[in-house]
């Protein structure tokens, strides 16, 4: 149509004016100040900030969790009212019910299905998080690492459009961490999510995501969104992974020699 | 575990036989009775039918009054700790309540109810009813907020989220509350016996001693209390142990 600016990938989620206060009275606290921002279809998108910014209220809000003081959180055309089985939030592995096997857990959302095609979609997610064999084991049998796999497979297992991790590999030790943000970005490949990931790892950020939403401390604003042109998988010791890297270190105002 | 330590703490039970029956011996005017004057005296229950008589007396009361108590309280306290307006109503008038020990309400049981089961099942009913609707109460406001996200997340509706999320987040502290209640009924229906029934374990103590000092029958009355607790506290700890229940020992 004349005159409309043609876009090839659809907008997915937008976020106009949001800003977010906590208390009342005498003692508010400014947490999100005129958060603006728009996110493709199927983009990975990382939240950047120091601990206690705000970013995980920003997602709580984005994940219909809390709601803005005001601004307008819009996905698929719609505005947000409330959690939706859509879109799952995925916590630390906090999340993972301590009562139910790691079958039960990732079949958590799939009541509405029938016996048989729930005991398939369980198997499928089972196997893609690589917990074969722990299919009846309860979480407290299960490592960090692990529970946090039952975590995304829960999430994945009701094929929602929009999965949000709230620093989801923070717990984990650097090994186990690096494992699964390469199972996330090989999840993320193969099933076509959009994906907001909040971190306070620079690194994280810079090895995982499309753009690099950075973020002040409180009250968080957006001070610069970078755009991560490296393909996966990522060499993260090229000259552009390292210029990307440091380019943020410089903008959060952090030398990078300890 | 060894044989030794399975052997101990009957060796304990054995000791303290002995330093009865050597106190005893060593008294000149035996008022107190002896270990074996005890077993005589549980025997002489059994022969005259009472014992059956009283210990199901006793059993029907605590039945009774910790099957209501559990049935009410377990729903009313999920109820209030799951609206937050319940609670804030109702937690004052609960916290009042609760250091009053059921023995306060003895005298208004028997002006209410006269002497006999209803007096004492209404004091057991009391003495449960609380402590199992504060730790519902309790146990629902200290379900993890994730959890409940995750329920609503994936769109459970109340009800959902309910059966789901509350009732196995709160299942194992209310077992162990069940077994404290139990605990706590049995403690109850001894002293409410003693005032409010004629008959029952309590009943039989207070008769003993009336009815001309027998000491063989009280300390036998009081034998068969701790053993029929004990026995009702191991039937709650297994249930405690359950498969479904067990996550709650292994978590953190």
């Amino acid at each position: 149509m004349a005159g409309m600016v043609q876009t090839t990938v659809r907008s997915k989620l937008s976020l106009t004016g949001l800003n977010m206060t906590f208390g009342h009275g005498n003692e508010v606290v400014d947490v999100l100040e005129n958060i603006d921002l728009e996110v493709r279809e199927g983009e990975f998108i990382c939240l950047l900030g120091p601990s206690g910014c705000g970013k995980s209220t920003l997602l709580n809000i984005v994940g219909g969790f809390l709601k803005p003081s005001s601004g307008e959180v819009v996905i698929d055309g719609e505005p947000v009212r409330g959690p939706d089985p859509r879109r799952i939030f995925v916590f630390q592995e906090r999340g993972v019910f301590p009562w139910l096997t790691v079958e039960g857990n990732i079949g958590f959302g799939l009541f509405r299905l029938s016996r048989q095609e729930k005991a398939r979609r369980i198997a499928h997610y089972v196997e893609l998080v690589g917990l074969q064999g722990f299919e009846r084991a309860y979480p407290h049998e299960l490592s960090g690492g692990m529970k946090q796999r039952v975590e995304v497979a829960r999430a994945l297992a009701v094929n929602p459009d929009m999965l949000f991790l709230d620093e989801p590999f923070g717990a984990l030790d650097s090994i186990t961490r690096l494992e699964m943000r390469r199972e996330l970005l090989r999840i993320w490949r193969a099933e076509r999510k959009t994906i907001l990931f909040v971190t306070h790892d620079i690194e994280e950020s810079v090895q995982l995501a499309d753009r690099v939403v950075v973020m002040s401390t409180r009250p968080a604003r957006i001070r610069n969104i970078m755009e991560i042109n490296i393909p996966h998988p990522r060499d993260i010791s090229s000259r552009r992974y390292l210029d990307l890297r440091d380019s943020i270190f410089e903008q959060i105002g952090l030398a990078h020699k300890i | 575990m060894r044989a030794w330590a399975k052997a101990l703490p009957w060796a304990f039970v054995a000791l303290l036989i002995l330093t009865w029956q050597m106190a005893i011996s060593h008294q000149p005017a035996a008022i107190l009775p002896t270990p074996w004057a005890v077993v005589l005296g549980i025997q002489e229950l059994a022969v005259k039918g009472l014992l059956l008589k009283y210990v199901v007396a006793s059993l029907f009361r605590v039945t009774w009054g910790y099957v209501l108590a559990a049935v009410l309280a377990i729903p009313f306290g999920l109820f209030l700790g799951w609206h937050r307006r319940g609670q804030v109503a109702l937690n004052p008038l609960l916290q009042i309540l609760r250091p009053i020990s059921a023995l306060a309400w003895i005298p208004l049981a028997i002006l209410w109810f006269g002497v006999g089961d209803l007096a004492s099942i209404f004091l057991i009913f009391l003495a449960s009813f609380l402590p199992i609707t504060v730790t519902a109460m309790n146990a629902v406001g200290s379900i993890s907020s994730n959890h409940l996200n995750v329920g609503r997340n994936f769109g459970l509706s109340e009800t959902q989220l309910v059966l789901k999320v509350l009732f196995p987040a709160v299942m194992p502290q209310l077992v162990v509350s069940l077994r404290i209640a139990l605990g706590i009924a049995w403690l109850v229906v001894v002293a409410a016996e003693m005032i409010a029934a004629t008959s029952g374990l309590g009943f039989l103590i207070v008769d003993a001693r009336n009815a001309g000092n027998r000491y063989d029958l009280v300390v036998a009355g009081m034998v068969l209390i701790g053993l029929i607790g004990l026995l009702l506290d191991i039937m709650m700890r297994k249930l405690e142990h359950l498969s479904f229940l067990r996550w709650a020992h292994r978590e953190e």
